[in-house]
């Protein structure tokens, strides 16, 4: 029996976002999977090609729309309706654009919606963490229409691209967009660092750090070994490091070969967003901090010291 | 009457440690502590320095839930709120339902701003204010760090992935509050007292004409897989060795 799975990608305009990939990991380990992926954007042409290279990727639905520049998820909610007629199952990534965007189209579909996937075992059966990952639940869906769903990024690999070529399929869709939501603008750190969520490597830092100046020991190793930098929850408050650096159940969850975690305690919510890091390494001078529980490999003392050394031991 | 309706879930408390229940029916809340979600605190706070600005005249705060949910009414009442409202409803309340019955409130209310938390930390669906906005049809201005009004029309900033995101909105509008918004007010004991004497209306499904609909079964509960406690380094150098042999320097 085939599924017929719509996804809704995630791009900055020219660059397809690394979790759409990971959707279609999720959507693929699913028999009979039939893949879509929809291109929402005011130009489709550099995004849609390279979606249309993503492994098991069957066609590729294009939107053009100049009210497309910008992902409001108002704006993106009725088209996504409009192309949903012939699928069973709709996907975005577990981002902030997937996660606005998903709950606005299952409201207009009256549809359920299973958040934060980590595994599908049947067409109505998936997997997901609750209560900050200390739960996971299985739910079945006995819904007569369409379920919605947004992946969790870090439980799936991208998948691969390069050697596929999906059709590309020009949608028209006519629906009247609201003029009630506008984007006024968006301030973007740049940085050369790679990116948190799909980083190799990420070095984080927590309040111990003790100011924005704090952080530059923390900047100077990820340069060093070519890694992300993340933060706690109380570094961003207190405005060491800024809001896109949060790791963990209100930020980013991330799920990097070497996790790095300095002068960070090991709350739960911190923890729900490492859980999937292959390797942990804590710093931190209380050897009876949590954190200590979940790494690793652990070294007890000041970071201050031990941050430079192992960089000047990098070399 | 320029109002605002915030919405208040009772949850677990975020400093308790979850454990699932051995037969794997649901995780365990017997002589647990409950608290307002700390999504929707902030919420609250928000309305009321709102309020305090002289930007809005009533602060209706609502739950979805068992009678037990009046507790965290109650709450935030002492906080400031001027009335509750309490929809009884019992076991497993999807966001669909939940927004269904915050529409019917939107309905009576006519608030010209709505406040939810961006998710319950509970059940971490994160659905119910872009459900309530895309079924009353009005915009939504989700993960909230910071909201600015002016007549008709709200500016809000926004924690996304990439950073920080201006949109603005008309009203009424749903706004989903994020972390950084405010930091919510303690309760003073004058105000438990005082609370006690405000309006809390309860009201059911039926009378506001909401069909409840359970489509996801909860099959089970488990325990996360459990991380392998690693060992302990001396100093820098057997770090930076031990990394070095995983193949990760
Ligand atoms: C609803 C909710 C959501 C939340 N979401 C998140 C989230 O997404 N992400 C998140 O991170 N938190 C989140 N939190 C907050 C979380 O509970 C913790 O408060 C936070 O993670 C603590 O950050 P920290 O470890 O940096 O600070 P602290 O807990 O203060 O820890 C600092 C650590 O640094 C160590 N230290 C101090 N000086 C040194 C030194 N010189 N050298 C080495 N070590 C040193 C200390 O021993 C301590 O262990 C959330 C909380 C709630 C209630
Ligand atoms: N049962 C409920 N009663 C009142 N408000 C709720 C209820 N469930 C969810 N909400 C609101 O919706 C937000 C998001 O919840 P959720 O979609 O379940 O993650 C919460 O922070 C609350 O503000």
């Amino acid at each position: 029996m085939s599924v017929k799975i719509l996804i809704v990608a995630e791009h900055d305009g020219g660059k397809l976002n690394a979790s759409t990939a990971k959707c279609v990991t999720c959507a693929r380990s699913l028999a009979g999977a039939e893949i879509t992926v929809a291109v929402l954007a005011a130009e489709v042409a550099p995004v849609a090609a390279q979606a249309a290279q993503l492994t098991g990727v069957n066609r590729v639905l294009t939107v053009e729309n100049a009210a497309n520049l910008h992902p409001l998820a108002a704006v993106l909610a009725p088209q996504v309706v409009a192309l949903a007629g012939p699928f069973d199952l709709l996907l975005g990534p577990s981002t902030t654009f997937g996660k606005d965007l998903i709950a606005r189209v299952a409201g207009l579909l009256d549809a359920p919606q299973v958040s934060d996937i980590m595994a599908i075992e049947s067409a109505t059966r998936f997997r997901r963490p609750v209560y900050a990952g200390n739960a996971i639940l299985t739910v079945e869906s006995s819904a007569a229409g369409k379920i919605v769903g947004t992946v969790r990024s870090a439980s799936f690999e991208a998948a691969a691209s390069g050697d596929a070529s999906a059709p590309i399929e020009t949608a028209t869709v006519k629906v009247t967009l609201p003029t009630h939501t506008r984007f006024i603008s968006v301030s973007a750190a740049k940085s050369d660092r790679p990116d948190l969520q799909t980083a190799a490597r990420v070095v984080s830092g927590g309040r111990a750090l003790g100011s924005a100046d704090g952080f530059k020991i923390l900047y100077s190793l990820a340069g060093r070994m070519g890694a992300a930098v993340g933060a706690s929850r109380a570094a961003v408050d207190a405005g060491y490091a800024p809001n896109e650096m949060q790791v963990g159940q209100t930020g980013k969850i991330i799920a990097p070969e070497l996790y790095v975690a300095v002068g960070i305690s090991g709350a739960i919510q911190h923890l729900t967003g490492i859980k999937d890091a292959r390797t942990i390494v804590a710093i931190n001078k209380d050897a009876e901090a949590p954190i200590f529980e979940v790494a690793d490999l652990g070294l007890v003392g000041d970071l201050f010291q031990i941050i430079p050394e192992i960089e000047r031991l990098i070399g | 009457m320029k109002r605002i309706l915030v919405g208040i879930k009772r949850v677990v408390d975020a400093n308790v440690r979850i454990r699932v229940k051995p037969d794997g029916s649901g995780i365990v809340t017997d002589g647990v502590k409950m608290a307002i979600n700390p999504f929707d605190e902030i919420a609250l706070e928000e309305a009321l320095r709102i309020k305090e600005r002289g930007a809005a005249e009533e602060i209706v705060v609502a739950t979805v839930g068992p009678a037990d949910c009046q507790q965290q009414l109650r709450t935030a009442l002492a906080m400031g709120a001027d009335r509750a409202l309490h929809v009884q409803a019992e076991g497993v309340i999807e966001p669909l339902t939940v927004a269904r019955a915050l529409l019917k409130l939107i309905e009576r209310e006519q608030p010209f701003l709505v406040i939810l938390g961006k998710q319950a930390i509970d059940d971490d669906n994160g659905q119910t204010g872009q459900v309530l906005a895309a079924l009353w049809n009005r915009p939504q201005a989700t993960y909230a760090s910071k909201l600015e009004l002016s007549g008709e029309v709200a500016r809000v900033t926004r924690e996304v992935d990439a950073g920080l995101e201006t949109i603005e909105v008309d009203l009424p509008a749903v706004i989903t509050t994020d972390l950084r918004l405010n930091e919510p007010r303690y309760v003073k004991l004058p105000d438990i007292m005082k609370a006690k004497k405000k309006p809390l209306d309860t009201l059911t499904f039926a009378a506001l004409a909401v069909e409840p609909r359970q489509q996801l079964k909860l099959v089970r509960f488990e325990p996360p897989p459990q991380r392998q406690k690693g060992v302990r380094v001396k100093d820098a150098a057997e770090l930076v060795d031990a990394l070095r042999k995983k193949g990760l320097l």
